[in-house]
């Protein structure tokens, strides 16, 4: 049984801009394919099924204080995070004032230094080591702020991975480390991913707690992840958690998944919607009427529209930008070694 | 003035810079107290800075490397020690895909501060993975430094100047010159080397030789040598392997218009062919003979068996006879 939102302890206002959120990532979403299936830009990958779990995550975490290394299916936390659908959409279209790559990066690679929402590769799991730098820095600093960092689950059978948990184990690190678990690796299941019983156990292995979330439901996300920020905030060191979710869309917009899921598999998925049970759940307890989703849908989609238009409109980088920042600028005054 | 090693004067950088920079943080196997590195670079730091700032780390290079990127984003400083160079391979994909990238990927928003430690260099009986000169695997990175000292001077003052950097600096250390070279240092004086500049070791006007780590050594030797028989050799520690100082490089082919480049890697693939190719394309009409290249062979390297091992290093006599052949072309 999904439990009820009003059981997180959040405030109605609060599920209302949550509940927000995550229909604005579900329309956005689905804008993104279509603006690849038209040619406007070259790549998109969904998040769709994946958002509930990703809104408990984010709204457990200080936005601005905590840090966030995300991967690419994170735009419903990204946004959570602070990030508007017009900035996520530069990024698409590759314009200079997109924040995660001023058009230097492919789309979904979050990132946006204002939200310390930290630039990331595209090599699946070379995040982990580095968010273990950033949580040993928080030592350093006597800060309790918590480094936040995801992953999917086809992508913890690389080295990395392992090599970060068991560094933050031995360091007592404050990172909160998640598998948002889809079943999939493009399309190889997780039963040749990996043999273990559940992902949560990997946190065993290296001493740190390790627990299995269904990221379906919001009331569970949030408290699971609330309980590992706490954690990592006392100083109690690092949480694994798997975050079971599903994966609705296709692995990315160059990639056909019905080679690879049967039709009743994509059927399933498609009764689970977590959006459908959240939508649901939101009039069930009062935080939204009928009406007010109605105009809700409506206003996403001016919104939405507008920002396409405005970041569609927005310059892409100068031709200088090709050469510049290689390597740090000079700047002998600040004493910084740049190129000396 | 005090008399010290090539290998003190690493230990000097690293017990300046956590002395008058906070942030910093010093880290790899062993590198802790009590220890302080299987070489000893890093002796006495833990006990003095805490072992918060200066410890030691799993057996995990990956991590090692993303552990020094991490700090490096949010503002910290950190010198990441992998035993030996061989063993930096593991973390490559760190070093390349993320230090690398950080400043360029996000036009500058986050950047990776950090410098990379490596012991490079064959001769003390190590077989293959103990010995091999890995900067070939590096250079040509852009947004990546690769840099590497050899004379006891830049020991100290390069690696000062690679932890103020404010871009991912490899620092490549010759095992042989740890205790092989010494130098009067004055202990108060502020060294900052220059990160990406040649330097010229030696005025000539006869021919000039190019190398970096111990053949660097065999050609200051030789041309004190040679100096003797009338010939005059201009010497250039190469010294930033990534990105090459262009403009000393030329200036010193084109002084003498004879050429000799010598390293311990290997052969075809490395740097030298890159320093080839400058002159190649920017003085060419001032040269007066071929540019010459002395490596090692294009071999793994390199072998155990002392004989196999010592005809796979360059040695000091060949630089010589090269310097005289090239001086009598
Ligand atoms: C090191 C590396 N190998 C291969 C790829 C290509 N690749 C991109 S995503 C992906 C699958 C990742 O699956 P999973 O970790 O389960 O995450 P999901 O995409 O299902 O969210 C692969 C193989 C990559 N980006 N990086």
């Amino acid at each position: 049984m999904t439990r009820k939102l009003q059981e997180s302890g959040l405030t109605k206002a609060q599920l209302r801009v949550v509940y927000a959120q995550i229909l604005r990532s579900r329309r956005l979403d689905e804008r993104m394919l279509q603006l690849q299936r038209t040619g406007k830009t070259s790549f998109h990958t969904s998040g769709q099924g994946q958002e509930i779990g990703q809104a408990g995550m984010a709204m457990a975490f200080e936005p601005g204080k905590d840090y966030y290394l995300p991967y690419y299916r994170d735009m419903t936390a990204f946004m959570l995070f602070g990030i508007t659908a017009k900035e996520i959409l530069m990024d698409s279209f590759g314009r200079y004032d997109g924040p995660s790559g001023h058009g230097l990066q492919m789309p979904n690679h979050y990132a946006a230094k204002r939200v310390k929402a930290v630039s990331q590769s595209s090599t699946v799991a070379s995040q982990y080591p580095v968010a273990t730098g950033i949580a040993y820095g928080a030592k350093l600093e006597n800060s309790d702020r918590v480094t936040l960092v995801t992953t999917g689950d086809g992508s913890t059978g690389e080295g990395e991975f392992h090599e970060a948990l068991n560094f933050a184990g031995v360091a007592k690190l404050p990172v909160v480390f998640v598998i948002e678990n889809n079943g999939y690796a493009i399309s190889t299941p997780h039963n040749e991913e990996y043999a273990a019983k559940s992902l949560a156990l990997r946190g065993q292995g290296y001493g740190i707690p390790g627990v299995d979330v269904d990221g379906l439901d919001f009331t569970a996300t949030y408290l699971a992840f609330k309980e590992a920020v706490t954690r990592a905030r006392k100083g109690d060191g690092a949480t694994l958690i798997n975050l079971h979710v599903l994966r609705m869309q296709d692995h990315t917009s160059d990639d056909n998944q019905r080679i690879y899921r049967s039709k009743a598999e994509l059927a399933e998925v498609k009764a689970a919607d977590p959006l459908k049970t959240i939508t649901q759940q939101v009039l069930d307890e009062g935080i939204y009427t009928q009406a007010e989703l109605a105009d809700l849908e409506k206003q996403l989609k001016k919104d939405i529209n507008v920002a396409t238009d405005q970041a569609e409109a927005a310059p892409l980088p100068d031709l200088s930008v090709l050469s510049q920042n290689v390597f740090a600028p000079v700047d002998k005054e600040s004493g910084i070694y740049g190129n000396n | 003035m005090a008399t010290i090693d090539y290998l003190q004067a690493l230990n000097q950088a690293l017990d300046e810079e956590l002395a008058q920079d906070d942030t910093l943080t010093v880290f790899g196997e062993d590198v802790g107290a009590p220890k302080g590195g299987v070489f000893n670079v890093t002796q006495g730091l833990a006990e003095k800075y805490g072992d918060l700032r200066v410890f030691n780390t799993p057996l995990s290079e990956a991590e090692i490397a993303g552990l020094a990127i991490g700090l490096g984003v949010s503002g910290h400083h950190a010198v990441a020690e992998f035993q030996f160079a061989d063993y930096i391979l593991p973390a490559t994909n760190q070093i390349i895909s993320e230090a690398a990238r950080m400043r360029y990927r996000s036009q500058g928003d986050w950047s990776a501060p950090v410098v990379f430690r490596a012991p490079y260099g064959g001769g003390v009986g190590g077989g293959f993975y103990h010995s091999q000169s890995t900067e070939k695997v590096f250079v040509g990175q852009p947004g990546l430094r690769v840099v590497t000292p050899s004379t006891v001077r830049d020991a100290k003052g390069l690696l000062k100047s690679a932890i103020r950097c404010a871009d991912p600096v490899l620092f490549f250390e010759h095992k042989r010159l740890y205790h092989s070279i010494k130098t009067d240092i004055d202990p108060d004086e502020e060294i900052l080397t220059p990160i990406d500049k040649a330097q010229v070791l030696r005025q000539g006007t006869d021919i000039t030789v190019m190398s970096y780590g111990i053949t660097l050594q065999y050609v200051l030797q030789a041309a004190e040598e040679l100096a003797k028989s009338g010939i005059q050799t201009e010497v250039v520690d190469i010294r930033s392997l990534y990105p090459l100082d262009e403009a000393t490089i030329v200036a010193a082919a084109k002084k003498t218009g004879k050429v000799l480049l010598v390293n311990e890697d290997n052969k075809e693939g490395g740097v030298l062919g890159e320093i080839s190719a400058i002159i190649s394309e920017q003085a060419l009409f001032d040269l007066d003979a071929p540019i010459k290249r002395l490596a090692g062979p294009d071999s793994p390297a390199m072998p155990y068996a002392k004989n196999l091992e010592q005809a796979f290093l360059v040695q000091p006599d060949q630089v010589k006879q090269a310097m005289q052949e090239l001086a009598e072309f």
